[in-house]
């Protein structure tokens, strides 16, 4: 059998369903192949965009993603989207192709070092050079993408690789004596942890990414009411806590709610879950959670005590640690005075912003009522800036693996084609793609690829004519000095429906409802360009470098 | 403070090129490094000697390196009881070396002539790191040509 056909045969084994891609002259064999199996294949119109679909494909579904790109140009199209899974932990397949291994290093056409370049943006990665190292190297990569802490991994596989032939012979299991991931929290120290809960007074449990990454939602549930203490969950952990309950007091950090960032400041101990500590959600590292003992939940070793001084470190998996502590807490601290305090807060300063104004639209109040009009039940993708913030501050999500957006890496462009992955994995879901109009310029093209396939995405441009995010902090800190911020925007309409792509355009504040019942009626895709406010801000606000209790506009 | 790391590795390409960009991306030189197979030869044992400006970097540093997947184990001897070895060859002038000097030399230090003609000596020595420190300040007034070292090796006790 061919290298081409065996990787084939390798990605059946693990139950590969779709495919994003683009072809080229390196992947020819494999594209060959390709042309006879079950697998649905969806050509994008970028190789960034076939990253990014297999990461909301793999957010949206917990399964990996598969992306394929040629070599040279095409496997450094993907490599944004590769390090946009590694900062969120997202488990997708690379698989690039590379040159004849006799030109290798040789300045051949389309030729570049691709696992040099992916070194520091994936897991790992992988050269084949034999075609016998090939189904074993495959099942190794969905292995390592998919368990302990995941994350991307890639295939380089020459073209010369792909024509070679061998037998099948598709390894069962697999045997890694130097990955050894530790899933069970040490009893000792789960001990050390059910004693300071039990003696707090103000705790409060902070879940992020890693709690939807190892299904604990439920178990998250049982033990805050158990403990009855309030969740904030980050970016990432959105809708790994129900966005409704009495007990959810929203997101930390830099745009997080007054409550969320009151609570942290006033802590005596911070149970941190899956989280990683990052600076937008610490703020002033030496003014964070100065009164907490800290707990802190990671499956990564290098997570811990990396940014915050840790008190009781317990490395493993968020559901087992989760059961373990639910076990070992006999006594629920009382927290009741504490809860009182943290309801003043959220009565006090809710997040809010101010009503429209001439008729006027403001960005939050189409993200509102997006949710209102989908019952909360959509998958919304989000590009990065404003637009990401106001869909995570107003959408509420009461399920895990509904909301995708590039946390750590922050990358503009990731929603429209994360959306399109969401949506090949989720056909039966409405799934949304809140962006600004800077962003989905960054992947506009995938209008083809929507139309082609009919993925009926529901694309929501919040368009203020601005980089909105980056003037706001020119406005802030730079005496509103807007350098390279205003946009002279295309037609957006007209753009969409070039690509044969229903497009509308909504102006004022009483037409929105009725434009976002149109596009849920619609059988395919739309893309909403919604005139908004366009210096509108997104506050509550953190200034960099500052503690998270010194919030602008939200106080007030 | 230097630190010696010792780590054990598989035996394949581009496991170094791993383990060396985690110190490049951070600004972080390696002072010496030595790479060979162990008795198992699908294993390699790696030796490097940094030098770390912040504690808690280098921890994370190692933190890091354990979690490379064709990384099997991570140890820094730094605080442990090791022993330590490292090979020197050195090209001497010859005018500037002279027989006695040499025999001086070799009271305290276990170095041995490779060759000698009537332009230079080439000198090998085996020491720890305190011997070969030693060594290099007694060589100050010769006039080296070369001076090609292998970087340390270490096993603990």
């Amino acid at each position: 059998m061919k290298g081409a056909q065996i990787l084939i045969e390798s990605l059946l084994k693990e139950k590969v369903e779709v495919i994003f891609g683009y072809p080229g002259g390196a992947v020819l064999p494999l594209f060959d192949k390709l042309y006879d199996t079950p697998i649905k294949f969806i050509l994008t119109r970028h190789e960034q965009a076939a990253a990014h679909a297999a990461d909301g494909y793999a957010r949206s579904t917990g399964k990996a993603g598969v992306c394929v790109a040629t070599s040279g140009p095409g496997a450094t199209n993907l490599t944004t989207g590769i390090a946009t899974a590694y900062m969120d932990s997202v488990p997708i397949i690379a698989i690039t192709g590379q040159v004849k291994t006799s030109l290798i290093g040789n300045d051949a056409f389309q030729e570049a070092d691709v696992t040099g370049i992916t070194r520091s943006i994936t897991k790992h990665n992988y050269l084949v050079k034999d075609v016998k190292d090939l189904a074993s190297t495959v099942k190794e990569a969905f292995y390592l993408a998919s368990s302990g802490r995941p994350g991307p991994v890639l295939i380089d596989l020459p073209v010369d690789v792909q024509l070679q032939e061998t037998e099948l012979n598709y390894p069962q299991t697999i045997h890694l004596r130097s990955y050894k991931p530790t899933y069970f929290g040490h009893p000792g120290q789960i001990k050390k942890a059910a004693k300071a809960i039990a003696q707090a007074k103000k705790p409060v449990i902070l879940a992020g990414g890693g709690i939807t990454i190892s299904s604990a939602s439920s178990l998250l549930l049982e033990f805050a009411e158990k403990i009855n203490t309030p969740v904030i969950t980050t970016l990432m952990g959105l809708g790994c806590f129900p966005g409704e309950h009495p007990l959810y007091l929203g997101m930390p950090g830099m745009h997080g709610t007054v409550y969320a960032n009151m609570a942290l400041t006033e802590s005596d101990l911070l149970i941190s879950i899956g989280c990683r500590f990052d600076d937008r959600v610490t703020g002033r590292v030496d003014a964070f959670a100065p009164g907490a003992k800290i707990i802190h939940v990671d499956i990564d070793p290098t997570s811990i005590s990396k940014n915050i001084k840790v008190d009781i470190p317990i490395v493993g998996d968020a559901k087992n640690v989760l059961s373990s502590l639910l076990e070992a807490v006999k006594t629920p601290p009382s927290t009741s005075a504490w809860l009182k305090r943290l309801e003043e807060y959220k009565k006090k300063y809710p997040l809010k912003y101010k009503k429209s104004f001439q008729g006027k639209i403001k960005p939050q109040y189409v993200v509102e009522e997006i949710y209102a009009q989908t019952k909360g039940e959509a998958i919304i993708a989000t590009e990065v800036g404003q637009n990401q913030m106001w869909a995570a501050q107003f959408y509420k999500f009461n399920e895990p693996r509904h909301f995708l957006s590039s946390g750590g890496l922050g990358t503009m462009g990731y929603g429209f084609p994360a959306a399109i992955g969401a949506q090949v994995g989720n056909p039966e879901r409405i799934v949304f793609d809140i962006a600004g109009d800077g962003s989905i310029q960054m992947n506009i093209q995938e209008l083809a690829t929507v139309a082609t396939y009919n993925i009926p995405v529901k694309i929501a441009i919040l368009n203020n004519h601005y980089l909105g995010m980056v003037r706001q902090w020119q406005e802030l800190f730079y005496k509103r000095r807007y350098s390279a911020t205003r946009l002279d925007n295309p037609d957006f309409v007209k753009v969409a429906e070039g690509y044969k792509v229903k497009g509308m355009r909504i102006t004022k504040e009483k037409d929105v409802k009725k434009a976002i019942k149109e596009a849920l009626t619609h059988q395919g895709p739309v893309v909403m360009d919604f005139w908004v406010e366009e210096e509108e801000n997104v506050f509550p606000m953190v200034p960099a470098g500052e503690a998270i209790n010194r919030m602008i506009g939200g106080m007030a | 403070m230097k630190h010696t790391i010792q780590a054990l590795v598989e035996n394949k390409f581009g496991v170094l090129a791993r383990i060396a960009s985690l110190f490049s991306a951070r600004g972080y030189n390696i002072d010496s490094l030595a790479v060979a197979e162990t008795q198992d030869p699908t294993v390699s044992c790696i030796t490097m000697v940094v030098n770390a400006e912040d504690e808690r970097v280098l921890e994370q540093i190692k933190k890091q390196l354990n979690k490379l997947i064709d990384v099997i184990k991570v140890v820094d001897l730094t605080k442990k009881e090791y022993i330590d070895r490292e090979l020197l060859l050195i090209k001497i002038n010859n005018t500037s070396l002279t027989p006695e000097k040499i025999r001086e030399l070799k009271k305290d230090l276990e170095l041995e002539v490779l060759e000698e003609n009537k332009d230079y000596l080439i000198i090998e020595f085996l020491g720890d790191h305190n011997q070969v420190r030693h060594l290099l300040s007694s060589l100050k007034d010769t006039e080296v040509r070369e001076l090609v070292r292998t970087g340390k090796i270490a096993i603990t006790k």
